[in-house]
């Protein structure tokens, strides 16, 4: 396929000609024509009054078309050229879009971010870090920085424990899917229909809240869990974020664990290996790469964790976390070089998992 | 020899008992949350507001058997009745005496003392009255010039359920299918800058995304694009990229390099390889994403709410389910409901996807 545009040496001049004015010619009229098209069918999708089930048919089709066409286009063209630049090109095109993507939406804003993290709360005035000096002596931050260790240290543990649990559990017996599904639901269900379902157990009237109901039948008083329990109903709202997130590392333990040839298991069985011999000899080894992809982006998630918290109390009653703070300060108070600098804390906080992620990266051998 | 048989086979009936008994209890916790949801869903706003969901379930509940006058009983001093002797303020807070229990219901004037037993009984009414006001739009009263009142009919949910589906399906294949270029790219071929580029991912992964949202705002804005689907599209691919990527990344570079290796000696391009033979294998790293992928599409909010805007003709699910809960915020028994109506799409995904994960994907790629 490479280096099919090399042309026989007894051609004639003519041919010759011919041969690469055509090349040309096609060259750079697929790419337009392609582009006439996708931008037909943006027009079609913004300005029609057609029905809306017509609409939303081409939206789909157009949009995931028209990325597949943009890809397979820019290759095809890479691809007439001679090996040096199609070696030298190619990645550009498998690797490209997504970082220029990636630029746009996420690498640009946090440099701005930074920028403005170094200016006064109306970004009017240079103040250096003192909005970081700030960050790093203020109590609520300091209450934020706690839970947010919290977070990590329970949250994202447990829900990569039970995760793995559930998914090896499951791989042994008959209910694999139904198990599977009952666990996944949570993250089926939107924040908010979180949010009452956990109302429903928490709720401080022990007529409405499942655990007040528990807990009074055994001779307790009613409790406010998530607000006046402090610090304890940090605790509260993890299990909530474990409840959620033990269905992705479910999903994902899953996957890897159906990777696992399945002589390997059979050949150690066969030989009389007890089951936890299997699980922490051959499975755990075997899926060691997913673990710790699993384990990483939960733990981004934990860090990141936001909108649970913001739906239950709103970052009230010291259960605060960064990425609330961070709202509250830049678009509640309009804070916004603290607020910023909060962000940008947030962004240090990940370097450890990089430099982990990283030297595994530095070890590998491409083509 | 037989009996060393029979007793392997007694083992593996002792290990699959504590599998499944094991999974059975970790499955009961983490539906009972959901339960309770499912059930309210389908109780009336009071029954929602005043007792719990579990009360559907069999319980000892204090039920009325007798009701009596006091009359003209003196109400300072201890009341005799039943034969039990108590206050007017101890009846108040209700005398429990064997398995009868007597309440003073009402006023001290007025009232009148209940003999209570408890019994077994269950709440069991219950009603679709939630599921049709969410789906078929909500009842409004409202008030002509003239003083008469017309009730006027919501809209319905199918608009919003359109557009829901016309968001969130591009917005989970443009992101994976991005990421899954740039995955191969980063696991197997060699490039200047593919070091720092896999930095910047990583990095990224944590940026939360409400610091990109009043820039791309500005930029969409100056290019126009604003209140369009590819304006939601390219915004959802853009926070889901670096976990995309990072995730395709991790599976791909997995895969046994013989496989490659020798497709590269049979004269395949790298484009070949990747269509042909890795986006094959990744499947079920595909396959997870895209569940993960639509699940956040489809129940999020504050993208869509900034880039296609809350209007009747342009709101997703999860505005109009917002919606439902009223400004004045006394229709939350409503959302019960709503959260059903909403999880039915990515459970279907869910179920449609599991396939996938099967086991023996790669079996026989690679030469023992």
């Amino acid at each position: 396929m490479q280096g099919s545009e090399v042309k026989p040496k007894s051609a004639s001049p003519l041919d010759w000609l011919t041969g690469t004015v055509g090349q040309i010619i096609i060259s750079l009229f697929v790419p337009i024509f392609t582009f006439v098209v996708l931008w037909q069918g943006f027009i079609f999708l913004r300005d029609s009054d057609a029905p809306k089930i017509v609409i939303v048919l081409v939206a789909i089709v157009w949009g995931v078309g028209g990325v597949a066409l943009l890809y397979f286009v820019s290759n095809w063209l890479i691809e007439k050229l001679s090996p040096f630049w199609v070696r030298t090109l190619q990645p550009f095109v498998f690797v490209g879009p997504a970082v220029a993507i990636l630029a746009w939406y996420l690498l640009f804003p946090s440099a701005r971010t930074f920028w403005i993290s170094l200016f006064n709360s109306s970004s009017t005035e240079f103040v250096g870090l003192q909005n970081y000096v700030a960050v790093f002596t203020d109590r609520t931050m300091f209450t934020a920085f706690r839970n947010n260790i919290l977070w990590i240290l329970f949250g994202a543990t447990f829900s990569v424990i039970f995760g793995l649990l559930v998914a090896v559990l499951a791989d042994r017996s008959k209910f694999e899917n139904a198990a599977k599904s009952l666990v996944f639901m949570p993250m089926a269900i939107s924040m908010v229909g979180a949010g009452v379902i956990w109302n429903f157990i928490y709720e401080a009237d022990p007529n409405i809240g499942l655990l007040n109901a528990i807990w009074t039948s055994l001779g307790g008083e009613p409790q406010a869990w998530t607000s006046l329990l402090q610090p304890w109903n940090n605790f509260f709202l993890i299990v909530i974020v474990i409840w959620l997130q033990t269905g992705f590392a479910m999903v994902l333990f899953s996957a890897a664990i159906k990777g696992i040839p399945g002589e390997i298991l059979e050949a150690a069985r066969v030989d009389g290996a007890t089951e936890l011999q299997v699980f922490f000899g051959i499975m755990i080894p075997y899926i060691m790469p997913t673990i710790i992809t699993v384990s990483t982006t939960v733990v981004i998630f934990t860090l990141k964790i936001f909108d649970i918290v913001w739906v239950m109390t709103g970052g009230q009653f010291g259960t605060q976390v960064i990425a609330t703070q961070f709202y509250r300060e830049y678009f509640t108070n309009r804070n916004f070089g603290y607020g910023s600098a909060i962000a940008i804390v947030l962004l240090l906080a990940v370097v450890p998992v990089m430099i982990y992620n990283l030297k595994q990266f530095g070890e590998r051998e491409a083509f | 020899m037989s009996s060393n048989v029979g007793s392997a086979k007694k083992d593996k009936l002792v290990g699959d008992l504590v599998v499944n008994v094991a999974l059975a209890l970790l499955v009961l916790l983490w539906t009972i949350p959901t339960i309770g949801l499912l059930v309210s869903s389908f109780r009336d706003q009071f029954a929602i507001a005043t007792t719990g969901w579990w009360t559907i379930f069999p319980h000892r509940e204090w039920v009325t058997i007798k009701t009596i006058e006091p009359g003209a009983v003196e109400r300072d001093q201890p009341i005799d009745v039943e034969n039990i002797r108590a206050t007017f303020d101890e009846l108040r807070e209700g005398v429990q005496s064997g398995d009868k229990r007597l309440v003073w219901i009402g006023n001290r004037r007025l009232g009148t003392i209940q003999v209570q037993e408890q019994e077994w009984t269950m709440n069991l009414d219950f009603t679709l009255e939630n599921y049709q006001n969410v789906l078929t739009g909500k009842r409004y009263e409202v008030t002509q010039p003239d003083g008469s009142v017309k009730i006027e009919q919501g809209s319905d949910m199918s608009n919003a359920f359109l557009n829901s589906i016309a968001v969130s399906i591009p917005a989970t294949v443009i992101p994976i299918l991005i990421a899954a270029f740039a995955a191969y790219g980063f696991a197997w071929m060699k490039f200047p800058g593919r070091r720092m580029f896999f930095i910047m991912v990583v990095a990224l992964l944590v940026v939360p995304l409400q610091i990109a949202l009043v820039p791309i705002l500005r930029d969409y804005v100056r290019l126009d694009l604003n209140g369009t689907f590819l304006a939601v599209w390219l915004a959802h691919a853009g926070f889901g990229l670096p976990l995309a990527v990072y995730l395709l990344y991790n599976y791909m570079s997995t895969l046994p390099r013989d496989i490659l290796e020798s497709a590269f000696i049979d004269g395949a391009s790298h484009f070949t390889i990747f269509t042909r033979l890795i986006l094959p294998l990744s499947l079920p790293a595909l396959a997870s994403f895209a569940i993960f992928q639509f699940l956040w599409v489809w129940n999020d909010y504050l993208v869509a709410l900034i880039f296609i805007g809350a209007t009747a003709d342009t709101q997703v699910l999860t505005m109009r389910i917002a919606e439902l809960v009223g400004s004045r915020g006394n229709d939350w028994h409503l959302l019960t409901a709503g959260a059903f109506i909403s999880m039915v799409l990515p459970l279907v995904v869910f179920f449609s996807l599991q396939r996938f994960f099967v086991r023996g994907m790669l079996a026989g790629s690679v030469k023992g």
